[in-house]
């Protein structure tokens, strides 16, 4: 079963929720964390992985042969990234901007296009203490994420339980690391910031019609406007953490809630008891 | 004109909160917001739109059922698993067109897709530039990029003397966006071992992009140790600290009122933030 952990706001605790549920269940289920927050992966911080492989992050960008080229221009007419230009006498390749959809080196007339790798990234993995860890990480410079999040994601064992640390926004990285989730926590502070970006959460999650319901983190304090959108729109609050500032000096240290606080664990196990429970009933909120 | 962008690699570190503060202490300029995907910088300002754009990017392919022979090669030949039982997956759609060049029966055709929108807008600090990515759309740093561009624009036109750019989390696309070519780069960091491991990545990034950073601590003394860690990293990499803000409750207090903080207290954080807007402006000026 796949649970993705994401928030739309960043800082709001999505490490420290996927984290401190991975922790939690370990002695009872095996359990995998991913990290699909490949611009800044840090469940590593926390869980300490004794990472023991790796592979490279490779999309697959064009290598011209000016051998069998005849400067047609195909390929730059048919790139919809602009990543290839046909001057009269060479072909300029932009990896940066090359997609890696392979049509050019398809559609060449001349099959003077081969396929070369460029390297975007890595995807590393190990144990952290019982538990089957994997992150992803792009290079610094590099723009592009979805093929590391998706290097990340294939490495998904569904047999057991898989958390996903997902990147904070609602575009495209987001989708592409909560795609295929049986459910999706929402972490969220009561904040109008908090709340601001929870909307949008929650509509990204809808359209991809996956269940979910949210996490107040940082509760406490007057501003209910969390609780009573969620009430509104039928989505369950599965766990409430309070503003507790033993959590934010733990978190400092890189020590997440339920190994330094371990009297928590209870709450996120019956955190994940609460997601199997709508799970089996199918009362998903995915009410529009 | 000087543009300033603000960026931090980990969320949450409070680059809107002090984006807001910037705005109001700041005089000549243009505001624009670069998170495009998940805009905050609005609650703080009160935008009066006068402008609404619409933002058309990229394509999604489109298969004709009619014309469709169930062969099955553009399922085969998609890079990004967008085809299956014949029908795209909008989502997965990268858009590269393959699908459309390679069918047989010519059943597919590329549809122009309406991936969000962009405003003008007043505020009591200034004009705004901002936008909102439709959901789960791509091309965030297209948008990005059109938001700086519309900043320069105006502020051209306007002749202020700074852009302030409130940027998105992360190291990725849209960050690349907001930051190449921008003037000074100011990262707000807090003192956690993911804050310093951020920080570490995204000055990388202005290092990359040949932008100079200024580097501010905010909550510094959640955990002072580490605050000094930052410090003796910054020194290192000839950074300079340009402000430690103290952890206070009265920066939620300001946005739960929808203020800039520096607008709602004269506390220490708000004295930290007017110092730090004059280290910054500071080094705009000789920059």
């Amino acid at each position: 079963m796949i649970i993705s952990v994401a928030s739309g706001k960043g800082g709001t605790g999505k490490t420290l929720v996927a984290t401190s549920l991975a922790f939690s269940l370990k002695d009872r289920q095996p359990v995998q964390l991913l990290d699909c927050d490949v611009e800044e992966p840090n469940d590593h911080i926390f869980l300490k992985p004794v990472i023991t492989q790796k592979e490279a992050v490779c999309i697959p960008v064009p290598k011209v042969d000016e051998d069998k080229c005849t400067h047609c221009g195909l390929c730059a007419e048919i790139c919809a990234y602009n990543a290839i230009a046909v001057l009269p006498d060479r072909v300029m390749v932009f990896p940066e901007l090359c997609h890696g959809c392979g049509a050019c080196s398809y559609l060449c007339p001349e099959k003077a296009i081969t396929e070369e790798g460029r390297e975007t990234g890595v995807v590393e993995w190990g144990d952290a203490g019982g538990i089957d860890f994997v992150q992803g990480r792009i290079n610094v410079g590099e723009a592009m994420t979805p093929p590391a999040i998706r290097q990340v994601r294939e490495r998904a064992n569904a047999d057991g339980v898989v958390i996903i640390d997902v990147p904070p926004g609602t575009s495209c990285p987001v989708v592409e690391a909560i795609k295929g989730s049986h459910f999706c926590l929402l972490v969220t502070e009561p904040t109008p910031f908090g709340f601001n970006d929870l909307v949008l959460a929650v509509e990204t999650v809808r359209e991809l019609g996956i269940p979910l319901g949210v996490v107040l983190n940082r509760a406490g304090g007057e501003y209910n406007k969390v609780e009573e959108y969620c009430l509104k729109e039928n989505i369950p609050i599965l766990l409430t953490i309070p503003l507790d500032t033993r959590i934010a000096r733990l978190y400092s240290r890189g020590v997440t809630m339920a190994e330094g606080m371990p009297e928590t664990q209870e709450m996120f196990i019956s955190l994940w008891d609460e997601i199997r429970k709508i799970l089996d009933e199918g009362t998903g909120s995915l009410k529009r | 004109m000087k543009e300033l962008v603000v960026l931090s690699g980990k969320g949450g570190t409070g680059k809107t909160s002090i984006v807001g503060s910037l705005a109001a202490l700041a005089e000549d300029k243009i505001l624009a917001d670069c998170d495009v995907d998940a805009a905050d910088l609005h609650l703080l300002l009160e935008p009066v739109v006068r402008q609404k754009h619409e933002f058309w990017s990229g394509q999604v392919a489109v298969i004709d059922q009619e014309k469709c022979t169930q062969c099955g090669l553009c399922s085969e030949l998609c890079h990004f698993a967008a085809i299956e039982d014949f029908t795209v997956d909008p989502v997965s759609c990268e858009g590269c067109g393959f699908c459309s060049h390679i069918c047989p029966a010519e059943a597919i055709t590329m549809k122009e897709n309406l991936s969000g929108h962009w405003f003008i807008s007043d505020t009591k600090y200034g004009p705004l530039v901002h936008a909102r990515l439709g959901i789960a759309q791509e091309n965030s740093g297209k948008l990005v990029a059109l938001v700086r561009q519309q900043a320069r624009e105006m502020a051209e036109k306007q002749g202020a003397d700074c852009i302030i750019s409130d940027g998105p989390p992360g190291i990725g696309c849209p960050v690349t966006s907001s930051l190449s070519g921008a003037h000074i780069a100011l990262l707000v960091t807090e003192p956690t071992l993911s804050g310093i491991h951020d920080l570490e990545r995204v000055i990388g990034v202005c290092r990359h992009f040949g932008v100079p950073a200024l580097v501010c601590i905010n909550k510094y003394d959640i955990n002072e140790e580490n605050s000094r860690r930052i410090e003796d990293y910054c020194r290192e990499q000839g950074i300079e600290v340009a402000a430690r803000i103290p952890f206070d409750n009265i920066v939620t207090e300001a946005m739960v009122k929808g203020l800039p903080v520096v607008k709602y207290s004269d506390s220490p954080v708000s004295r930290q933030i007017k110092q730090l807007w004059q280290n910054i402006a500071a080094r705009l000026a000789a920059n």
